[in-house]
């Protein structure tokens, strides 16, 4: 499985890193640490539905701990509205976690649904998918992060893949949508 | 100068961290229920804050002070809220706050993965690197002013 699920270009490492990764001593050690979880999950669930599940969750686990070190990190305080929540989502935390800044496209009408177009995504960085795993979310465990990290400020939140060059696509597109604010709650036991 | 004690509170009121330095005086009811107490009372003046404020609010409630101490409130976007009280030679502690939210508590339990931050927090090395960092601020000493 894994010499079919990565087919590495030998021809392509050595050249260095495709962009910028702050903090990381070799943008291919992760991509290839990346590859190897999702391939070890492909084997362990054998079902592309599941293993997208499973990314997901591992996301949103990833996601709410990362909120804290990026609120630590950047200082910014609490976004006005979801248009200033995804200009920080793309400007500032992609460009400090993954070393790429996608950009804010296709907004709804009602300003609650935008897409976030990725030129290069370092996930995955000289993958090819085989033609058994067409249904494979590949980089899923974004979508994870992101869900997760927003939920802690309090924003509920959908967000998928639309469009994956893994997939045949031209671009990378995840597709983010504000579900509904939420409220904080007051402990239990209290009026 | 001196700081009495500080209270780590996550987005659903549970206390996950207490520790007192030079607290002369106990507030007479169990822990528990000071606690309690304690964030009900921010809960509470953070919408009154806002609900009263005469203009657009940007940081909302900071701190309130008495003839004796000053309370000092550090919330972060994710909800999680530093309260100190300290003497009133201190005037502004939001930075020690804010260190102690992105130099200790994210490095030490956030990146643990050991710890799962919905209990009172169980790193001996957060409660020692806090304590060491709480005595080497300036206006730490053992004695109130």
């Amino acid at each position: 499985m894994w010499p079919r699920l990565l087919r590495h270009s030998a021809a392509q490492f050595g050249r260095g890193p495709t962009h910028e990764m702050p903090h990381f001593p070799n943008s291919e050690l992760f991509t290839l640490t990346y590859g190897a979880l999702v391939t070890q999950l492909c084997k362990d669930y054998e079902n592309d539905e599941e293993v997208n599940k499973q990314l997901d969750k591992m996301g949103y686990n990833i996601g709410v701990r990362l909120i804290e070190d990026f609120l630590a990190r950047s200082t910014i305080g609490r976004c006005q509205d979801f248009r200033e929540t995804a200009d920080v989502i793309a400007k500032v935390a992609f460009k400090m976690y993954l070393g790429i800044t996608p950009s804010v496209t296709n907004w709804s009408p009602a300003g609650d649904e935008f897409s976030l177009i990725l030129e290069n995504n370092p996930l995955a960085d000289f993958v090819e998918l085989p033609d058994n795993h067409n249904t494979l979310i590949y980089s899923n465990l974004l979508c994870g992060v992101l869900r997760g990290a927003l939920e802690m400020v309090q924003m509920a939140v959908d967000v998928k893949f639309a469009q994956d060059t893994l997939r045949g696509d031209n671009v990378t597109e995840i597709r983010m949508k504000f579900i509904k604010r939420i409220e904080e709650n007051l402990p239990a036991g209290e009026e | 100068m001196t700081v009495h004690n500080l209270y780590i509170f996550d987005p659903n009121g549970n206390c996950l961290f207490y520790n007192e330095w030079n607290r002369k005086k106990q507030a007479g009811i169990s822990k528990e229920e000071e606690f309690k107490l304690m964030y009900g009372m921010l809960f509470s003046i953070r919408s009154f804050v806002s609900k009263m404020s005469p203009l657009d609010m940007k940081d909302g409630f900071l701190s309130f002070q008495t003839s004796k101490y000053r309370l000092h409130y550090y919330e972060t976007p994710s909800g999680l809220k530093f309260v100190m009280n300290t003497d009133l030679s201190v005037s502004n502690a939001r930075e020690t706050l804010q260190h102690v939210y992105s130099n200790l508590y994210v490095e030490l339990i956030v990146k643990n993965p050991v710890c799962t931050s919905t209990q009172t927090l169980d790193s001996e090395l957060f409660s020692s690197r806090l304590d060491s960092f709480i005595k080497s601020l300036p206006y730490y000493s053992p004695r109130a002013a």
